[in-house]
């Protein structure tokens, strides 16, 4: 082994935006080495798109086009909300290898790990979601706004998905492995994204459920989704789509810093 | 001025629930030498670690780290010093050389030095080969090398090394110690553990001996073995069918060397360990070998906590 010290001056310290973007690199570095992970994140919605198109379809919707229409707003929300689980995961498992030991022992911006992990969800996200709708629009989804509409559905996701993405990193940050945070969080998806108007119309349900629905996070999220993929959104919906992301981030962000620092 | 030590630490104390993981330990680790911490297992020489270098609040007490206190001035204690974890601290999905570019950027080189910095340490490391292996692909000794590397990106004044060499077979042992040697020589203050005596004996100018939290002893190795007030005199016979006949002459508290033909028994000075010599040389017992030496560390932790040493 030669001399490894640096024979240069130290660089001076990075800004916060330059940190992130290293963190966020990673998130790539993450895409190219674990390809993979992919499958993991739109293997369940893909399934779960042909199965209620073509089995539940006709008769929930009359025909399967149609149900698509109704359907692929709501499996886009769905996909977002559950691949929020895959950042606690990703947390808790840097946590366990001793990498956040790591990050936390430089002198950089305490909130810059999270940031980069907020990057490389964003990314997750629109990999996944664009994946869904290329699979919708084969089968024959049509949103009537066109490609506006789709990029405004898109950030709307990309917010959902950063609001929602902070309860996993909570989880991430509090439950030892990776495995448990995984099953603690479809144990609550799973009920919260059936219990709502993503698959079908509420009208039916028993009127206690309905009342649920009307004000769960998921369906407000789906409706508002809907109506910008029609291009029929109005203010009020998107706003009541947001309200969830921003409580989360309001009441999480700060306990995601405390929770990190006292470590 | 004079220049503080590197690390000046005063009454530290952390309790995990009713575990009292380090209760009330003071430090005094001169800038530019190596320190070890030696302890059995849950002594609490990670949790010391962890919290001079800002990983782990202590519930009381304060420490100053390269003049920098721990508590309000972290962010400059954390430009000061590096650590390298029990557990690799590496992306397990990334190069080698990935994850050396991510921490130079982080340490705020920008890309195309922080490829150069990479490319020095790998080369350094001996990984030049490996560097676009994930690090998941690498051994033992790969990894340890990469982490430690890891550490080095800009020349840390205190580098916190957790049992740097736990795990690792006695080459890669041997390579990790002539690098922390060489760190020591460049001027890097070294703080390390280890469950290894002998670690401790063949690295550090000085050694803190932690036991349930508490320091039981400190010195220079020299210092710890005199502490037990004793000597051994070790004698090898020259023909080894002497050696019944040596031991028996050495008394009760002689013992065999169960791989060599060395005999060793506890002297309390000098003019003891001349009369067996006399006694062996009557018998007509010609030696191949003797010397007196200090005890080993394994017999002064024996001493100092009535326990065998993990």
């Amino acid at each position: 082994m030669s001399a490894p010290l640096p024979q240069g001056p130290r660089p001076a310290p990075p800004s916060p935006a330059s940190t992130s973007l290293t963190f966020a690199w990673r998130a790539v570095l993450k895409f190219k080495h674990v390809p993979e992970q992919l499958f993991d994140l739109v293997m369940t919605p893909i399934m779960f798109t042909l199965l209620f198109t073509f089995i539940f379809g006709g008769a929930l919707a009359g025909s399967s086009t149609a149900y698509l229409q109704w359907f692929i707003p709501g499996i886009l929300v769905q996909t977002t909300v559950f691949n929020t689980v895959y950042s606690g995961m990703g947390l808790s498992t840097d946590l366990s290898k001793g990498l956040f030991d790591r990050f936390r022992s430089l002198p950089i911006w305490s909130l810059a790990p999270f940031a980069g992990l907020m990057v490389g969800d964003m990314l997750r996200h629109t990999i996944a979601g664009a994946i869904i709708l290329g699979i919708g629009l084969a089968l024959g989804y049509r949103p009537e706004a066109g490609l506006p509409g789709i990029l405004a559905s898109f950030a709307l996701l990309l917010a959902i998905g950063f609001g929602w993405g902070w309860i996993f990193i909570v989880l991430g940050l509090v439950v030892r492995t990776p495995m448990t945070v995984m099953t603690l969080g479809f144990a609550v998806l799973f009920p919260v994204t059936f219990a709502s108007n993503i698959m079908v119309d509420p009208a039916t349900m028993p009127g206690w459920l309905q009342a649920f629905v009307a004000v769960n996070p998921v369906s407000l999220m789906t409706t508002a989704l809907r109506a910008l993929m029609a291009g029929t959104a109005g203010w009020g919906e998107i706003g009541r789509a947001l309200l969830a992301p921003a409580i989360l981030t309001a009441l999480l962000a700060p306990l995601v810093l405390w929770l990190y620092r006292r470590r | 001025m004079e220049m503080e030590p590197a690390i000046r630490a005063r009454g530290l104390r952390r309790a995990f629930g009713d575990l009292r993981a380090v209760d009330g330990i003071d430090l005094d680790v001169p800038r530019g030498t190596i320190f070890a911490i030696l302890g059995p297992n849950g002594a609490g020489k990670t949790t010391l670690l962890r919290i001079l270098a800002t990983l782990t609040r202590a519930d009381a007490g304060e420490a100053r780290v390269m003049g920098h206190d721990l508590a309000h001035e972290p962010d400059k204690v954390r430009a000061a010093i590096a650590m390298t974890g029990q557990f690799a601290s590496l992306d397990e999905d990334l190069t080698g050389r990935e994850n050396l570019v991510m921490l130079a950027r982080l340490w705020g080189f920008g890309w195309r030095a922080a490829r150069q910095r990479a490319a020095e340490l790998l080369a350094a490391f001996d990984l030049s080969d490996a560097a676009r292996k994930q690090v998941k692909d690498y051994s033992g000794g790969m990894r340890r090398r990469l982490d430690i590397a890891a550490s080095l990106i800009v020349t840390p004044g205190v580098l916190f090394l957790d049992e740097p060499t736990t795990g690792l077979d006695p080459s890669a042992r041997a390579g990790v110690w002539r690098l922390i040697r060489g760190l020591a020589a460049e001027g890097v203050t070294i703080l390390l553990t280890t469950q290894y005596l002998e670690e401790a004996d063949q690295l550090a100018s000085r050694i803190a001996v932690i036991d349930h939290g508490r320091k039981i002893a400190e010195g220079t190795s020299r210092e710890l073995k005199a502490q037990t007030g004793s000597g051994v005199l070790h004698v090898t016979p020259l023909d080894p069918g002497n050696r019944a006949i040596a031991l028996g002459i050495l008394g009760e508290t002689a013992q065999a060397d169960p791989e060599g033909a060395r005999l060793s028994v506890p002297v309390a000075d000098d003019t003891e360990a001349a009369a067996h010599l006399a006694r062996l040389a009557e018998a007509g017992i010609r030696l191949a070998e003797f010397s007196l030496g200090a005890p080993s560390l394994d017999e002064v932790f024996f001493a100092l906590t009535g326990k065998e040493a993990a």
